[in-house]
């Protein structure tokens, strides 16, 4: 890609480009930096953190702070690190991606080819619930899952993300449904497929590159969320990012930097690795509708 | 197998849009019936009904003997060719055309035949192992024709399959679809908007224009007879001529009066209805350009079937060779009208020559509601 945009012209290296690429390195470097820091950081030992200089190479570096901050940090009374948390976050998150994500998706086929009346009202209703902030949301969703005894439970979380995450997914799907052709649907009818063959065997299998993009936004969206997390989540539930917060502002002696910075890592981690498996989809997913023909 | 009727059938959207004002078409078992007209005349529409994809307001489809209005799409024992031929993607071509038979539940030895089968018809055995999107467009529509062909079904309806093609892929393709209809007798309903697709196809050919069918019959007959002035310049290509003018009585009969540069001619009409009531009146004359041509043509066909075409000169505005003939263009009762003649007959640009008007097959209209007098 890269090569074929200057393909047609000599590789031209006047004063401009080079300006341009000095600027885009200090821009990346800006970024990276507090990840090298934290790397960094997370690798020293508390003395030489205490002596060093804060972009200075580590001298020694060890993964005793990685091993207490996932297994014996403490989050509150408790000294067991993130791991448990950990495991919650994903308890939580999986199901939720993995479920807000295939409703949107039949959401998606119905308001794209099954125009029913009034769907355009339905779609519109959805629009408005990408828009609606959290804090909206949260007394009552409490209620409801009061009422419906699953406050304090990761079920409880998985349903709360999933019914805020439809209005994301549906959204997606449905507008890169559209771009698929009316005239398969048709085609298939008349061979006799009925709504959810159809699906199955001809919507679906077109549908990966929006799946991963789902995947990504939605996974991204309920790992990192903080206040659902907080509020629904109780103390059995507590997923990762309200233990790191825990862990960091735990105010018992001395302020474990480095044990913190591998807290911090290891709470993110999970999202840089979904956006290295699947990131290629990312793009590719979020502009098909937009650049077809 | 099947016959097809269309009574009175209407659509109208809900948002009072109607689209089908009341259609009445018939074709029977076999035959090859044509749905033309330009884009929004409702052709398409009138398709889409017939397969069950849209509903029908009012009035009745049958096919065979059996009124389809409430029947669902895969229940009516159709087939249909898109336009965009509308292969599955993720399929190879052999699922494409075996998938309607998989949800019939046809027996997987039979649907292999099937498709070794169809294949083997349209040539397409080499490609049963590719995507569609490793195929050209001519090799889709073929595909597109073999997953129709495979259903065996009791009707076939086309919609515009051939409008994405290029010109000479599409001459091609037009053959092997009569071919087609020849060797399995179908039944067909075919939608264009070319008129040439469809005077070459078909065997009853329904011309629309906004949701009503303005003439239903033969291609010849439509060619040769043609109900009203939209018709008439429809069908056929370089357009039917149409010069305003009177008419006159000449001896027992009538005259058309051409009038060119300052000269009146009278042009004799050779038909037999009763047209005194429209002497002195205006009329819109239509003549085809094969029957303006030279005057060294029209003496040879006059030989030949006794016909007696007038002659008339004038001045030549511009010409269009085609090859076998050339196309003169001339002016008359202040239009323009064109004139098929021997490329070495045609005058240059400018230049004067002798124009000979055969009028035995000449048709003519009333201005007002646009309807054929005779």
């Amino acid at each position: 890609m890269h090569a074929d945009t200057y393909a047609n012209g000599a590789p031209n290296l006047s004063v401009g480009r080079l300006f341009i690429y000095l600027l885009l390195g200090l821009v990346a470097l800006y970024y990276l930096a507090p990840l090298y820091v934290m790397l960094s950081t997370s690798v020293k030992t508390l003395d030489e953190i205490r002596a060093g200089n804060l972009l200075s190479l580590p001298q020694a570096p060890t993964l005793a702070a990685w091993s207490k901050a996932w297994s014996g940090a403490c989050t509150s009374v408790q000294c067991e690190g993130l791991a448990p948390y950990f495991w919650n976050s994903m308890k939580m998150t999986l199901p939720a991606m993995l479920l807000s994500t295939l409703i949107g998706s039949l959401n998606g086929y119905v308001l794209a080819h099954w125009r029913f009346r009034g769907a355009d009202i339905v779609f519109t209703a959805l629009m408005v619930g990408c828009f609606i902030p959290f804090q909206v949301v949260i007394l009552p969703m409490a209620r409801l899952l009061g009422a419906a005894e699953l406050a304090n439970t990761a079920t409880g979380l998985v349903i709360v993300h999933t019914i805020y995450g439809l209005a994301f997914t549906t959204l997606f799907f449905r507008n890169y449904y559209v771009t698929v052709p009316e005239e398969l649907v048709k085609a298939a009818r008349i061979d006799g497929a009925g709504f959810f063959t159809i699906y199955r065997r001809i919507i679906f299998p077109l549908s990966l590159p929006i799946f991963m993009v789902c995947f990504i936004w939605q996974f991204t969206q309920i790992w990192n969320d903080f206040l659902f997390g907080v509020v629904f989540g109780g103390s059995d539930a507590q997923p990762v990012t309200v233990a790191l917060n825990n862990l960091v502002n735990t105010s018992t002696g001395v302020v474990e930097y480095n044990v913190n910075m591998a807290a911090a890592i290891i709470a993110a981690l999970p999202t840089l690795v979904i956006y290295l498996i699947a990131g290629k989809y990312f793009v590719r997913g979020l502009t098909a509708g937009a650049v077809k023909g | 197998m099947a016959s097809l009727s269309i009574r009175n059938v209407r659509k109208v959207y809900p948002n009072g849009a109607e689209v089908l004002k009341g259609v009445d078409l018939d074709i029977e078992d076999g035959q090859f019936l044509i749905l033309v007209g330009g884009s929004g005349c409702g052709k398409s529409t009138l398709l889409n009904m017939i397969a069950g994809l849209e509903t029908v307001s009012d009035g009745e489809i049958r096919i065979g003997d059996r009124c389809v209005n409430h029947v669902p799409p895969k229940s009516r024992d159709i087939a249909m060719v898109f336009q965009s031929y509308a292969l599955y993607p993720t399929m190879t071509v052999r699922e494409n055309i075996s998938f309607g038979l998989g949800i019939r539940k046809v027996p997987k030895e039979e649907q292999k035949k099937t498709v070794e089968r169809v294949a083997d018809i349209l040539k397409i055995s080499h490609l049963l192992d590719r995507k569609p999107a490793m195929l050209s467009g001519g090799q889709r529509q073929r595909v597109a024709m073999g997953r129709a062909i495979a259903r065996d079904p009791a009707l076939f309806l086309f919609d515009e399959p051939l409008s994405n093609l290029d010109a000479k892929l599409r001459v091609d393709m037009r053959a092997e679809i009569k071919l087609m209809h020849q060797r399995l007798g179908s039944t067909i309903v075919y939608v264009t908007h070319d008129q040439i697709e469809a005077m070459t196809l078909g065997d009853r050919i329904a011309v629309m224009k906004d949701g009503v069918v303005q003439q239903f019959g033969s291609p010849q007959e439509i060619y040769d007879q043609p109900a009203n002035l939209f018709v008439a310049g429809f069908i056929g290509s370089p357009s039917m001529n149409f010069l305003r003018g009177r008419l006159a009585s000449l001896g027992r009969g009538s005259a058309f009066m051409l009038e060119h540069e300052d000269n009146t001619t009278l042009l004799p009409l050779p038909m037999e209805a009763n047209l005194t009531a429209w002497h002195g009146r205006e009329v819109i004359l239509g003549v085809r350009p094969e029957h303006v041509t030279d005057a060294a043509s029209a003496r040879r066909s006059e030989a030949a079937d006794g016909r007696h075409p007038t002659e008339v000169a004038c001045t030549v505005e511009l010409t269009e060779p085609t090859g076998p003939d050339t196309l003169v263009f001339a002016r008359f009762n202040g239009g323009r009208i064109t004139c098929r003649t021997h490329p070495r007959a045609a005058a240059v640009p400018g230049g004067r020559m002798t124009l000979a008007f055969d009028l035995s097959k000449a048709v003519l209209f009333d201005p007002a509601t646009e309807q054929r007098i005779a």
